[in-house]
């Protein structure tokens, strides 16, 4: 290609078809499982803000800790995500994918 | 508010700064060819590469906008650090894997390998020129904003300083350089915040707080009294004959609620307000005025720090805490949380009006506003629809919301960073360092913000202060570090926003596009020469933008970002249909009504042109909920029109 030598972007893993198609899949449920945290906290703070106010524990209200756990999740889907899809592609060129040019 | 620099400060951030820039003129040196200068030759770490990620990602607007936002608002700011992070699942789980996976980082790129077209090239090149510069403008504001207290010069030098600073790294140095002084700055501003969240939770919260060694200045609030009526005000001030009290109703300071008096031949205004008993009370409040011959008269008295000159006093504080204590003493981090909640704090507001010789009268009143209402969405102006029950304001969050999470995604300075790293579980990885890191930091945004609130040292006329001085009112030593990480996260983040478009500029529209034929190095000599145009460009918009909280020109950015790109990448990841008059339809289309929205909303009328607000064309500010939307359905619209004839044979 002509242009930038973007060379060391070429796609060094030999992935099996089987594993994309895994990992594309976990990533989309990843997605959908925080789309929906994140989505029912978007609505809750434009259709009901007052139950934001609520006191939900130690005297933090919902807003407070509806927040700080989407936060959380979205560190913690993102482990899971890692985790999951190394067990996924264990193959030798994963690690030593040299770049090239 | 003037600020006087101090020379322990000045030191401090002189010498962070210059080492930053040292070590990327080092390293800088050894990057010449185009791929290293570009792409930093593939083969950063991904651990730092992930660090880096936070350094890019939490730029001014982060740190200053938000810091500065919570503490004028409170919980509002907080959700753009909730919106900012989840815009990262995006990237992760939708975007970058597949994109990888064609071998490509950049919008233009992956277009570009399943497409060839010259149209896609150009519309690819476009948008990540319009969304680089839209993005700019708020990191070269969060410049200036920094560089006034510190060392005392007005916004337009901080402006210019960054933006010449900036062009020097890019020319000299490159993406090596910038990933490096991004790793370095993304590990100190998560530090450093750290350290100062414990510093604020250590000095817990008191109704009349230390700042600068002196007690904050007592706001006299007069009442209750039964009726709003002028005489008992009179009365009540002890006023002689001499003294007028009138209330300010001339033209747009009509119903405003707002009380003129004059006392020794100076002036003041008081502003009235009821509470839910029905009682009436009267706040003193600061202003400015400044006259058709351009005086600038704070409070009454010349602006200045001389003899019978004056300036205003910093305000934010807790005015009752729960069961009548002064001060808590340390606090725990729920306990900080929950004591404010049970508190009540005094934010400002203020009005604005200019007159028709040009004359303008700045008011800032106090609001005492419960802690449950100020850890809870719906207190700036923007937000505060919400708690209304005017549907488009709803649909303004929903929007702003949405292009928050479908932003960071789109935006091309970010997935730039995933060519610095060797393979695509080093992406991964780095990804996952850094949403770790900038989540952190966000959670930590929330301390530091209501630490701003209630600090006694805010600039009642820039929330972009509030974090620097925030710093201040703990200690000189922590502001000056605090501000030479906030001056060198702009510096990586305007150098970052400049490569990727001064990439846009030669691969994208003069290689691909124009088919100009060019060497390694001659490449690398035009982007220097896009990188110094860009930055020029950057520097004048920062200036004009001065007075614009920086998040809130973010928010903007984000939603021209999504509207733009989103479709597009979405669309070529994952519809085999998608076609390249689909994709370069739907990208020009997506930009141009999300900017145009933007240009007509109320917010520009009001902050840009000087005009009525009322009159804005579109019905609320944030575009991203309409200009998404219609940049998928325009792609696909287009994409089925012009579908190959030989289609069903291929599939």
């Amino acid at each position: 290609m002509a242009g930038f030598d973007h060379g060391p972007n070429e796609p060094e893993e030999e992935e099996s078809l089987e594993t994309i198609s895994r990992n594309t899949r976990l990533g989309l449920i990843l997605f959908v499982v925080y789309l929906i945290l994140y989505g029912g906290f978007v609505f809750l703070n434009t259709f009901s803000p007052a139950r934001m106010e609520l006191v939900v524990v130690a005297g933090l209200n919902l807003a407070i800790v509806y927040g700080f756990m989407l936060i959380i999740a979205a560190f913690v889907l993102a482990l899971i995500y890692g985790w999951m899809c190394r067990n996924e592609i264990d193959s030798p060129t994963t690690e030593n994918g040299e770049a090239k040019s | 508010m003037i600020y006087e620099p101090s020379l322990m400060a000045v030191l401090i951030f002189g010498a962070i700064v210059a080492v930053t820039l040292g070590l990327s003129f080092w390293l800088g040196a050894k990057a010449k060819s185009a791929k290293g200068y570009f792409a930093a030759g593939g083969g950063i770490h991904w651990f730092v590469n992930g660090v880096a990620f936070a350094g890019d990602y939490l730029s001014a607007a982060s740190f200053l906008g938000i810091c500065g936002m919570i503490a004028f608002y409170g919980y509002d700011g907080f959700l753009y650090s909730i919106g900012y992070l989840a815009g990262w699942i995006v990237a992760l789980f939708v975007i970058a894997e597949p994109l990888k996976r064609m071998g490509r980082f950049t919008f233009a790129d992956a277009l570009d390998s399943k497409f060839q077209s010259r149209g896609i090239k150009l519309a690819a090149a476009i948008s990540t020129l319009a969304v680089s510069i839209f993005y700019l403008i708020p990191q070269m504001v969060g410049a200036g904003a920094l560089i006034t207290p510190l060392l005392g010069f007005p916004h337009y030098v901080g402006v210019l300083m960054v933006g010449t600073i900036v062009i020097l790294i890019v020319v000299t140095a490159g993406m090596v350089s910038t990933t490096y002084v991004q790793f370095l700055k993304g590990s100190l501003l998560v530090i450093f915040s750290t350290i100062l969240t414990i510093l604020i939770l250590q000095r817990g919260l008191s109704t009349e707080p230390v700042n600068d060694g002196k007690n904050t200045h007592q706001f006299q609030i007069l009442g209750p009294v039964a009726a709003n009526d002028l005489q008992t005000w009179k009365n009540e001030l002890k006023l002689t004959d001499q003294d007028k009290l009138t209330p300010l109703e001339q033209g747009a300071w009509e119903k405003k609620g707002i009380l003129q008096l004059t006392q020794d031949g100076k002036t003041s205004y008081w502003k009235i307000s009821e509470n839910e008993e029905g009682q009436f009370f009267l706040s003193e409040t600061q202003y400015k005025l400044t006259t058709s011959q351009g005086a600038v008269i704070i409070n009454g008295l010349p602006q200045g720090t001389g003899e019978g000159e004056t300036d205003f006093y910093p305000v934010g504080r807790i005015s009752k805490l729960p069961g009548d204590k002064t001060e808590t003493g340390p606090l725990g981090i729920t306990s900080f949380l929950s004591t404010i909640r049970e508190s009540e704090i005094i934010l400002w507001g203020s009005e604005s009006v200019t007159e028709e010789d040009d004359s303008t009268l700045t008011i800032y009143f106090p609001k005492p506003t419960s802690g449950e209402k100020v850890l809870s969405p719906g207190n700036h102006p923007k937000f505060a629809g919400i708690r209304g029950d005017q549907f488009y304001e709803k649909l303004n969050f929903l929007s702003l919301m949405l292009a928050l999470f479908c932003g960071t995604a789109s935006l091309p300075h970010i997935l730039i960073r995933y060519y610095t790293v060797k393979d695509q579980a080093s992406a991964r990885k780095s990804t996952i360092v850094g949403i770790g890191s900038i989540g952190y930091f966000y959670i930590l945004t929330l301390f530091m913000g209501l630490g701003a609130m209630t600090s006694g040292a805010m600039d009642v006329t820039n929330s972009n202060m509030a974090a620097p001085l925030l710093a201040k009112s703990i200690g000189d030593w922590l502001f000056a570090i605090i501000s030479a990480i906030a001056f060198t996260t702009v510096l990586g983040t305007v150098s970052g926003l400049i490569i990727a478009s001064s990439g846009a500029v030669v691969h994208d529209l003069m290689s691909s596009f124009m088919k100009i034929e060019m060497t390694d190095s001659a490449k690398v000599r035009v982007a220097k020469i896009a990188s110094v145009v860009v930055g020029l460009i950057a520097i004048i918009l920062g200036i004009l933008f001065e007075k614009f909280n920086v998040n809130y020109l973010v928010g903007w950015a984000f939603s021209v970002a999504a509207s733009a790109n989103l479709p597009a990448l979405v669309m070529l990841l994952f519809w085999p249909k998608t076609t390249k008059q689909g994709i370069t339809v739907a990208i020009f289309t997506g930009m141009i009504t999300s900017l145009g929205w933007i240009l007509m909303s109320a917010d520009s009328y009001k902050g840009i042109y000087g005009w009525d607000p009322e009159t804005a064309i579109v019905p609320f500010s944030q575009p991203g909920l309409v200009t998404i939307p219609l940049g998928f359905i325009v792609l696909i619209v287009v994409s089925l029109m012009t579908q190959p004839k030989t289609q069903e044979s291929v599939n």
